[in-house]
């Protein structure tokens, strides 16, 4: 798709380097060359950007954008494969420009460390030929999205969820014998209400499918660049690593289609926090889908301090625990007689709390237990309220020993 | 037949990840679904009875939303429905 505009001619270095591909006949010099003239923008160095920038890096590819502006904490590691343990506590991108370097030197890192943001990203993808979505959150996918199609060009996509994950190549603008491809506003013209869809963090990941999904990624964007074979575009592919099942999807694009299609009404990026609703990267299940589309915002809170001097005291505190039992064994308040209901369980164990007692819910975050305390006013408890932070924050000020996940 | 259910979905249908039911068009399987899991429901329809915007109904490959009868479409029993919502997850 992008023809080398200016290709200089490989190194000798270069040509030991990348001797596998150009002994592939449909690679070859001028595959490669166009790998080296090609400039790839990667949105996210996290679990999707990891091993694509690594293997694009490896493959040849002559400038990589990396759009980044997180730390590496230590629970990253189990599958962000380009941080490596000493890198916890520095800057992804710092991390990231010296494992692309290490791998192939020729390779130019531009930086970008800043949150992508309608005001940045057209200025940002200029510069680029394709975009990599490896982000974790609506809003800055329907922001790419959107950025892609009024700048005509391709998006490759890829999204996870615990055991699954989901590809495609979206926006793809159109060429000669091909028409443009669907876009991701195509297939999905509206995110989930805030709170419906967990995250990572709050739903977990299976380390290895980051891995698996993001590969497909960079597959997809060096077909894209050398123009070889059948590219994921009008398909979306999904993964199931655990019936190791690849299915897939056609897709259409939608002559409605607010951006791509014939009578567009959204001509400029828009405020995608207001689109995605407020808060739509951090949420998690509640008890009943059907409570969650309202989000409580005043709701009674107690902090873990609060807490740990009222148990201290003998107070007649109920712990209520609204983890999964698999959280549980990581750590509880057990110590204080904590009862675990998990919060999907929480609507049909009801039974087995006391409306008159003074209650205290607590999850991992502060997220879960806030639906569940929310829930349990409605349904007429008046003395509960919410851990804030959940214990997390406990973890944090009342009991060092305690281990965070 | 069959309607393959994907992981966001299964805390509301019995950690299922295949559920079989029958029905004569889209409209009926989904129907059936719902009765033995009610609370797919409002994860899938919206307030005004609609597919939500998040969610998609496949039928074998296809997107219903572009099948001539829609939800109306005829069923055999070789075919298979997969409800698909978005994910966003990649960090
Ligand atoms: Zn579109």
């Amino acid at each position: 798709m992008t023809a080398p505009t200016k290709s200089a001619p490989l190194s000798n270095d270069e040509i030991q380097r990348y001797a596998r591909h150009l002994i592939l006949p449909e690679v070859g010099m001028e595959g490669q060359l166009k790998l080296k003239a090609a400039r790839v923008l990667c949105v996210g160095a996290g679990g999707l950007g990891s091993p694509l920038a690594m293997y694009l890096a490896a493959a040849g590819v002559g400038t990589l954008g990396i759009v980044d502006f997180d730390v590496v904490d230590a629970s990253n590691l189990h599958r962000q494969i380009i941080h490596f343990t000493q890198d916890v506590g520095r800057p992804k991108l710092t991390s990231a420009e010296e494992k692309v370097h290490g791998i192939n030197p020729n390779v130019t890192v531009r930086k970008f460390e800043t949150r992508l943001t309608s005001a940045n990203a057209l200025e940002i993808f200029k510069d680029f030929d394709v975009i990599v979505d490896g982000t974790d959150n609506f809003p800055t996918r329907y922001l790419i999205n959107d950025a892609c199609v009024l700048s005509g060009k391709p998006n490759v996509y890829g999204s996870i969820f615990r055991f699954e994950g989901q590809a495609s190549i979206f926006a793809a603008p159109a060429t000669e014998g091909r028409q443009q491809g669907p876009c991701y506003r195509c297939v999905y013209p509206e995110p989930p209400p805030p709170g419906m869809v967990p995250s990572c963090a709050e739903g977990g990941v299976l380390g290895i499918l980051p891995g698996l999904v993001g590969l497909i990624q960079a597959t997809e964007t060096i077909k894209l660049i050398t123009g070889l074979g059948e590219p994921l575009i009008g398909r979306l592919l999904l993964i199931d690593a655990l019936a190791m099942r690849f299915r897939e999807m056609k897709l259409r694009k939608n002559p409605d289609c607010p951006i791509c299609g014939t009578k567009r009404t959204i001509t400029k990026l828009i405020d995608y926090e207001q689109f995605c609703g407020v808060g739509a990267t951090a949420a998690s299940q509640s008890p009943s889908p059907e409570k969650t589309q309202t989000m409580p915002n005043a709701l009674p809170e107690m902090t873990v301090e609060e807490l740990k001097s009222k148990l201290d005291a003998k107070e007649n505190i109920f712990v209520l625990d609204v983890r999964e039992p698999h959280e549980y064994q990581i750590c509880n308040l057990g110590d204080y007689g904590a009862k675990l209901i998990p919060m999907g369980d929480v609507q049909k164990r009801q039974q087995e709390l006391d409306p008159e007692q003074h209650i205290v819910v607590h999850c991992r975050s502060g997220v879960r237990s806030a639906k569940v305390v929310d829930f349990l006013r409605q349904q007429g408890f008046e003395k509960v309220q919410n851990l804030a932070g959940g214990i997390l924050a406990w973890a944090d000020r009342i009991d060092k020993t305690m281990p965070k996940y | 037949m069959k309607i393959f259910l994907p992981t966001p979905l299964r805390p509301y249908a019995d950690k299922r990840s295949v559920v079989d039911v029958s029905g004569s068009t889209i409209a009926e399987a989904m129907r059936a679904l719902i009765s033995q899991y009610p609370d797919l429901k409002g994860y899938i329809y919206a307030d005004d009875g609609n597919v939500r915007g998040f969610v998609n109904i496949y039928l074998n490959d296809e997107d219903v939303r572009y099948l001539p009868a829609k939800m109306n479409a005829a069923l055999r029993d070789s075919d298979t429905l997969t409800i698909m919502p978005s994910i966003a997850g990649g960090r």
